[in-house]
């Protein structure tokens, strides 16, 4: 079992080496600056690494070194509000240790490994624990971090210790062995967990056209595909940021650098709508840039979802955004062709539907070991080329996942923000969630969403007449659906995630909208009964102060005195006739 | 370096631009080569794949003229450019030689023309708005300091002088930082290449200007080289002599076909449309060497060019590059047979940075809300055409009426503008406001009351 072997050849990322025989997976170091990187095939006496580093100037000859263990994530205390790039390497200390630019042969722990945290213990010496039991607490900026049992060790509590501790340190001994709080996990393996829980729980987001028309369960999994420009990332950044998970993980995949600078610069400033504390410090950013090296950006999305799982195993709702997964699946391509391997469909290699749901699987609402319940929710981004949904990517996700946000170039180039289509778009968990809905926001919500979808279907068909013959030649009646199904895009489904009030709308205050809406529609066709005309009815103040009100900072009243004027200004519209 | 380095005769193949190189000692990834001919003269290239069976060797300037007994070096360094303050004001060719008759440059630094990743904590957020002096740029889709906003255009269409106006005009207001012109020519015929000198000439910009020009009869494969060393340029002046540099590229079409023609050669399994399947990361690493650093004054913002074949901006090469970028201006066939200049389809066109760079302090505070408005308003009329083409004006609503006369003014007054017409922001803003005025006031949804009683041109006489 040789340990080190030399390189026989280079071309990109993909390194060959020989002389060496280790595992799959096993992380190497290359060359004689010691870049890291990974193990992805054994052919013979030739090993294929993946290199995470730029591997310009690496030559055949050198030396190449086998650590002995797979790729691993340093999970503990200190990951909250965290940057990382796609090997877990902190961005600021490589900005530290080698300037603004990204530079190689500088590895830096996951962790910080000086800084001491304050351990409470909460179980007992001589307690019988097993792996994922909690010992204790550690309060991690305003969250409080459970240390858990790590794997492999079981046994009683022979000593557990108070104080402040390093994450390296000797927190207690259990069953004969040394815990500290830190524990490593390859990030290939998804955790264990006890059993998986059906999503019943909606995973609330602020967005409207989300939480009412297509929701996602805690535990669930979606995908948002789409055209570029048409506003994938600035919907994954509102779900980032509004969504009623308590921790997020937030990975851009080959993003673009200013974007994450913006999500850099951002979230430091905005705050939790429930704590008040900077979003941040529940949050961990994984930035692998498209420049950045293609087989770190391959790694990056399993780094995200093993801290993801780690949070889970606490108790937390941890939602996962990935940003985007095309960009993945471009660099298993990349790495695939590269190795020379048979292509599947467009050049991706034979097992990206396998790699796909194996990622997807690890999501889902669980029962953990320690008795608590955590959730990981999973929404990819699918950014199909062209704009084409059966390339097979975004086919291969939609097989998976059970939320489809359909994003839709032509809205945008109306600026119908979020441009999600609500006619091609769907959420399977509708049913699964109604129940919550009806016990906690109202008993008609159901009803409610099913009626603004209904008067949306028929826009469309009704648009299709119009395109023929014109508005003018539609009975006033039918005119009347046209400006309510208005009504329900322009002051429901449009939401602009940049204006102070609108960015965020409560899901009673969500409820709110749709019975006003539908409030309007009833007196709406009560007064076109009566013959009064379509356009007296739309020229209504009522109508506009709604579709403003959502800007207003004093919202809520507003739409109390909306509730109040309305039946009046229909009653003097009977008059007037 | 290359007198010690040991001369190899042992070309084994020469496919396209490649050349097998065989029993070589080990040789490093992506290490320059020289590949001397049995005459005398030399041919650069950049080793792409290294075993210690044999090298494979990109030659920049073809390989033409190479011949099996060719002497073939490895310089043990990956290609550096060196750069100098002085380059400002020359012109060089697509391998970076003077060919403006002037003197060599006399390196102050010697930079890895791959550059390196900027570590995205180190970045700046953009957010300087660059007035450009096009209303369809600064009103709909503002561009701003460290972005990376390409054109999308079509053979035929006038994106060269879209560019060159952007250079012409685009400033910081208030500001009179230092700024400077990085241009690359990948691949443009020599007359585009003249037009491009002779407004640089015209307009005095040629002092603050470094040129790269590979033109349509240069080796192909130098432009896998000339955006690098561009960017590498560029960035020196940017972060080390703080600097505002603009970077235009252009034709990043004749980029990614040389792209395609090594893969080719190299009998790659290819991606879409024979494009080599790391295309997307090879144009991240051109594009994304945009940007801003903290702490540091230089910026760097790029221009590309793209034509797109047979105007399919689903072709992969704008598509993937819509991808990376921030946004596109896309150059519109049709308006520019309708005779409205610069043809800039503000529909399909878009900045992503804009919402950082606009506003109050920056612009105006009703920025947004207008542009919103106008986008919305122009997109409901330009539906419109399509029904009036059928049924007539006459079956229209009175309110359709209005979008669709909207529209038709949005593009004769807004779009329309000349080609030294330097419009303020205020300017295009206050245009948009007349347009809008057309159209019922309870039909501006997109803009907040108090905007239009402070602008709205109804409220402003009153008042």
């Amino acid at each position: 079992m040789a340990k080190q072997g030399e390189i026989h050849r280079v071309a990109g990322p993909v390194v060959t080496a020989v002389g060496i025989s280790p595992r799959m997976y096993d992380v190497m170091q290359v060359g004689q600056e010691g870049l890291m990187g990974e193990v992805i095939k054994i052919a013979g006496d030739k090993t294929v690494i993946q290199v995470y580093e730029e591997t310009s100037g690496l030559k055949p000859g050198e030396k190449v070194v086998d650590t002995g263990q797979p790729l691993v994530a340093e999970l503990g205390p200190g990951l909250l509000g965290s940057v990382y790039d796609g090997i877990q390497r902190p961005l600021p200390v490589l900005m530290s240790s080698m300037g603004n630019f990204i530079k190689r042969g500088v590895s830096a722990a996951g962790l910080d490994h000086k800084k001491k945290w304050a351990f409470e213990p909460t179980a007992k010496k001589g307690d019988e624990v097993s792996p994922g039991s909690i010992l204790g607490t550690v309060k991690e900026a305003y969250m409080v971090h459970k240390i858990m049992v790590p794997y492999g060790v079981s046994g009683k509590i022979e000593q557990l210790n108070d104080g402040s501790f390093t994450v390296d340190e000797t927190i207690g001994v259990i069953g004969g062995k040394n815990v500290k709080m830190m524990q490593n996990w390859p990030v290939r393996s998804g955790r264990p967990f006890g059993k998986k829980l059906l999503p019943d729980i909606p995973l609330l987001t602020g967005q409207r056209v989300l939480d009412t028309m297509f929701p996602i369960p805690k535990g669930g999994t979606g995908a948002i595909p789409g055209a570029f420009g048409t506003g994938k990332t600035v919907t994954q950044q509102q779900l980032a940021k509004w969504s009623d998970a308590e921790i997020v993980v937030y990975i851009g995949c080959g993003e673009r650098g200013n974007e994450m600078t913006e999500v850099l610069a951002t979230f430091p400033e905005l705050e939790d709508p429930k704590t008040g504390e900077p979003l941040m410090q529940r949050t961990v950013l994984i930035a692998n840039t498209s420049n950045m090296p293609v087989a770190a950006r391959e790694c990056s999305v399993y780094t995200g979802m093993t801290i993801a799982e780690y949070y889970r195993d606490m108790g937390y709702n941890v939602s996962l955004m990935a940003d985007s997964t095309s960009r993945w699946a471009e660099a298993m391509r990349e790495i695939s062709s590269r190795l020379e391997e048979m292509p599947g469909e467009e050049g991706y290699p034979a097992y990206l539907s396998a790699r796909l749901s194996e990622f997807y699987e690890r999501a889902g609402r669980v029962q953990n070991p320690n008795g608590t319940m955590g959730s990981v929710s999973v929404v990819g981004a699918v950014s199909p080329p062209g704009g084409d949904l059966s390339e097979p990517v975004t086919q291969n996700t939609l097989r998976i996942v059970r939320v489809f946000w359909a994003l839709d170039s032509k809205l945008r180039e109306r600026r119908h923000f979020p441009a999600i289509n609500w006619l091609t778009s769907y959420s399977l968990y509708t049913s699964n969630l109604d129940a919550w809905y009806r016990a906690n926001v109202a008993q008609d919500f159901p009803a409610l969403r099913n009626w603004a979808m209904e008067v949306l279907q028929k826009e469309s068909e009704l648009q299709e007449i119009v395109q023929l013959v014109g508005s003018d030649a539609l009975p006033d009646e039918q005119k009347m659906t046209l400006e309510i199904a208005r009504m329900i895009r322009e002051i429901f489904l449009q939401q602009n995630a940049y204006h102070k009030v609108d960015t965020y709308c409560p899901l009673n205050r969500q409820y709110t909208y749709m019975k006003l809406i539908k409030k309007f529609s009833e007196l709406a066709n009560k007064a076109v009964e009566n013959d009064v005309a379509v356009d007296a009815i739309v020229g209504l103040p009522v109508r506009n102060r709604l579709a403003k009100s959502k800007f207003e900072d004093t919202i809520d009243h507003e739409l109390e005195e909306i509730a109040k004027e309305m039946p009046i200004q229909f009653e003097t519209l009977g008059e007037k006739k | 370096m290359s007198i010690v380095s040991k001369e190899y005769r042992t070309i084994s193949q020469i496919a396209g631009p490649l050349v097998f190189v065989e029993k070589t000692e080990p040789v490093g990834y992506n290490e320059l080569a020289t590949v001397t001919m049995p005459d005398g003269t030399q041919k650069r290239g950049q080793v792409l794949d290294t075993s210690d069976k044999y090298v494979v060797i990109q030659v920049f300037e073809g390989t033409s003229g190479i011949e099996k007994a060719a002497g073939v070096r490895f310089l043990g360094e990956t290609m550096r450019m060196p750069v100098s303050q002085d380059m400002l004001g020359r012109i060089l060719n697509g391998a970076g030689d003077p060919i403006d008759g002037g003197p060599a440059i006399t390196p102050e630094d010697r930079l890895d023309i791959n550059g390196a990743a900027i570590n995205p904590w180190a970045r700046a957020e953009p957010k300087e708005f660059i007035q450009t002096g096009i209303s369809t740029i600064d009103g709909m889709n503002t561009l701003v300091r460290g972005q990376k906003l390409p054109i999308f255009s079509g053979s035929g269409l006038p994106h060269n002088d879209i560019a060159l106006q952007i250079a012409r005009q685009a400033k910081v207001r208030g500001s009179n930082e230092e700024f400077a012109v990085v241009f690359a020519a990948m691949g443009i015929t020599a007359e585009e290449a003249q037009y491009f000198m002779a407004d640089f000439e015209r307009t005095g910009a040629l002092k603050r200007a470094v040129v790269f020009m590979n033109l349509a009869d240069d080796p192909a494969i130098e432009r896998i080289i000339t955006p690098r060393l561009a960017l590498t340029t560029a960035e020196y002046l940017a972060f080390e002599l703080n600097m505002h540099v603009l970077v235009i590229l252009t034709d990043i079409t004749n980029y990614c076909e040389a792209l395609r023609q090594i893969g080719a050669a190299r009998e790659e399994v290819p991606g879409r449309r024979g494009y080599p399947g790391y295309m997307y990361t090879d144009l991240a690493s051109l594009y994304e060497r945009a940007g801003r650093i903290k702490g540091k004054s230089g910026s760097i913002t790029q221009i590309p060019i793209l034509t797109m074949p047979g105007d399919d901006i689903t072709h992969p090469i704008p598509d993937l590059t819509g991808y990376i970028t921030e946004g596109q201006i896309v150059a519109s066939r049709e308006l520019n047979r309708a005779g409205i200049s610069p043809p800039i389809n503000v529909g399909a066109s878009l900045s992503r940075l804009m919402n950082a760079g606009i506003g109050p302090g920056l612009t105006r505070e009703d920025h947004k809300a207008v542009s919103d408005q106008c986008y919305a308003a122009y997109a409901e009329g330009r539906d419109l055409r399509g029904l009036v083409a059928i049924v007539g004006k006459d079956a229209l609503s009175e309110r359709d009426r209005k979008f669709l006369e909207f529209a038709d003014a949005f593009e004769n007054r807004f779009v329309r503008q000349g080609s030294d017409e330097d419009r303020e922001i205020e300017t295009t803003l206050d245009i948009a406001w007349d347009l809008l005025a057309a159209i019922p006031e309870n039909q501006l949804s997109r803009i907040d009351r108090k905007y239009i009683e402070k602008y709205h041109p109804a409220h402003r006489k009153s008042a």
